[in-house]
């Protein structure tokens, strides 16, 4: 067996690590592995462009940005930070387990492309979480604000990553289930999707409850951080 | 009938019109850097036709395109695009309130509307949406849709339509790319037969009379082949083809759908661990202008572990009812 090619791998690894442009560090590996495995640079060529063209549809998203820029520079994110800050039971925590539970329930429907990182967190989950994060540090000094801002931003895309993850493998009629599915099929065992899909569903519980917890957890960290940073100042400025 | 290959073009066009600002303004990389994707997506269709009519020359020129943007990437430089500022727009969102929510709204609940009830829809009695490309045509539609009500609403003037899209192609950068030579990196990876390799030296490795060894294998190797291919769907097939399958399935005999099932979600585990699912965990660190490429990642870890843990005692207690 030809192992050489795995070299590709260890370049992935060690681009990554060392913080090279990842695009160069990827389509290298691409060429370093192909020549190692006894491709032809033209034939190298030919997979990398046909590989790349069948997955243009990654890019679509790119579609919804003309809307939202326009709308960013009529005040939509200070707008929705606005808002935010005058509904007080809206808490960063309840923001965040509504956006999960809802976008597993949509993602659960095979309705995947209807909310996403483009779509709908930057424009509204993001600016959102800011704002209840915002209010929920008050007094802390300007450069642990921008932290918890930061944070909250991260954690609602990561909320809508695991939202759409342990949703959509619930889904029989499209992604996951149907790969699996076709797999079994070619190896002579045939399953139903429902059947599949089915499993997937006490992942898809648990996921909601932990990072439920986590987000509960985090919001509990943040507000202490800023309460610590409050501490700070008057220590320095009593 | 509305075929994805239109949104394509649009793309394409929006991708010119990002290079040529950057062109005005010098930002000579930048500009070639959008000007070589608008062509790569313009010709997608042409190239892939070719292909399987067994012309690989078009795919190859393609591949130069790729090879083009990798060297183009790291001269890339931040640039500055120049928002409105901040006083003005909160100026502007007291006037519109609400109203601003709606096309922002109409985005997703347009494609909702397509992904629900597109394939009922008749124009001159034919099918208006392809069924296989619902969803992605539907999130096309819906973005021209929101385009139309946002500059309706905002009145803004024509030129910024497209200075406030490249101002967010741009500050996307490079990390745009990222998934598509990911896939096309993936591709590599499966006709060099890397996950082949790695699948039997798996196998070589593990005690196969334990049915808990074999579960850690193939659990644990779904999470190690995603976070190096950056793809769930890429790992599946070759870990249960090469581990799930023989050891779990045949050896000792579980429910090939609660393999299939909790491998797969083992992977997204590791999918949410890996800076190589971009479109995932690095696309979202530029489009919320996040200072470490790892913010996404460290706030997913800490959800994404303790599942894994709970996958992997699922797959051990359902596998063998």
């Amino acid at each position: 067996m030809n192992m050489w090619p795995l070299l590709g791998v260890a370049l992935v690894v060690l681009g990554f690590a060392r913080r090279w442009n990842p695009v160069l560090v990827v389509v290298s590996a691409g060429v370093l592995s192909g020549l190692l495995a006894g491709y032809s640079f033209a034939q190298i060529l030919a997979l990398l462009g046909n590989s790349f063209e069948s997955s243009r549809a990654l890019l679509l998203y790119v579609l919804t940005l003309p809307a939202i820029g326009l709308l960013e520079r009529a005040g939509l994110r200070e707008h929705a930070q606005h808002w935010i800050e005058h509904l007080h039971g809206l808490t960063l925590s309840r923001l965040l387990i509504g956006y999960l539970g809802l976008r597993q329930i949509l993602s659960m429907l095979g309705l995947t492309n209807v909310a996403g990182q483009a779509q709908t967190v930057r424009p509204l989950l993001a600016p959102m979480a800011e704002a209840a994060a915002t209010r929920e540090s008050p007094g802390a000094d300007a450069a642990t604000a921008a932290q918890i801002r930061e944070q909250a931003r991260a954690l609602a895309a990561a909320t809508d990553n695991i939202g759409l993850f342990f949703g959509e493998d619930v889904f029989i009629a499209l992604g996951a289930v149907l790969l699996i599915r076709g797999f079994y099929v070619s190896q002579g065992i045939d399953l139903q999707p429902l059947h599949i899909a089915l499993w997937a569903l006490p992942t898809a519980i648990a996921a909601f409850v932990i990072h439920a917890m986590r987000v509960q957890l985090a919001t509990r960290a943040m507000a202490r951080r800023a309460r610590a940073a409050q501490t700070d100042d008057d220590h320095v400025a009593p | 009938m509305l075929h994805l290959e239109w949104a394509y073009a649009a793309l394409a066009l929006l991708l010119i019109g990002t290079a040529w600002l950057n062109l005005r303004q010098h930002h000579w990389a930048q500009a070639a850097f959008w000007a070589v994707l608008a062509a790569l997506f313009a010709s997608g269709n042409w190239v892939l036709r070719a292909q399987q009519s067994g012309d690989a020359r078009p795919a190859q020129i393609a591949g130069i395109g790729v090879l083009a943007l990798a060297l183009l990437a790291p001269v890339m430089r931040r640039v500055d695009a120049g928002e409105a500022p901040p006083r003005l727009r909160q100026l502007r969102a007291g006037v519109l309130g609400h109203w601003l929510f709606m096309p922002a709204l109409l985005i997703p609940g347009v494609t909702l509307l397509i992904a629900l009830f597109g394939a009922d829809l008749r124009w001159h009695g034919a099918t208006l949406f392809v069924a296989s490309q619902q969803t992605l045509m539907g999130l096309s539609v819906a973005s021209l849709i929101a385009l139309l009500a946002a500059w309706r609403l905002t009145r803004a003037p024509a030129g910024a339509v497209l200075h406030e899209s490249r101002r967010l192609i741009d500050t996307l950068g490079w990390a745009a790319l990222l998934p598509l030579v990911l896939a096309a990196l993936g591709g590599v990876f499966e006709a060099a037969g890397v996950g082949r390799v790695l699948a039997t030296l798996v196998g070589d490795v593990i005690p196969t009379a334990s049915f808990a060894a074999c579960v850690l294998a193939y659990g644990l190797g779904m999470v190690v082949f995603t976070l190096i291919m950056g793809n769930a769907f890429a790992a599946f097939p070759v870990l249960t083809a090469g581990v799930g399958l023989p050891l779990l399935v045949r050896l000792h005999g579980a429910d090939p759908a609660v393999v299939g099932s909790l491998g797969m979600l083992c992977g997204y585990c590791g999918t949410l661990l890996t800076p190589m699912a971009a479109n995932f965990n690095i696309v979202p660190v530029a489009l919320l202008e996040l200072k470490s490429p790892w913010s996404v990642i460290r706030a997913q870890w800490p959800t994404a572990l303790p599942l894994l843990v709970f996958n992997l005692f699922a797959l051990y207690l359902l596998a063998m009812r």
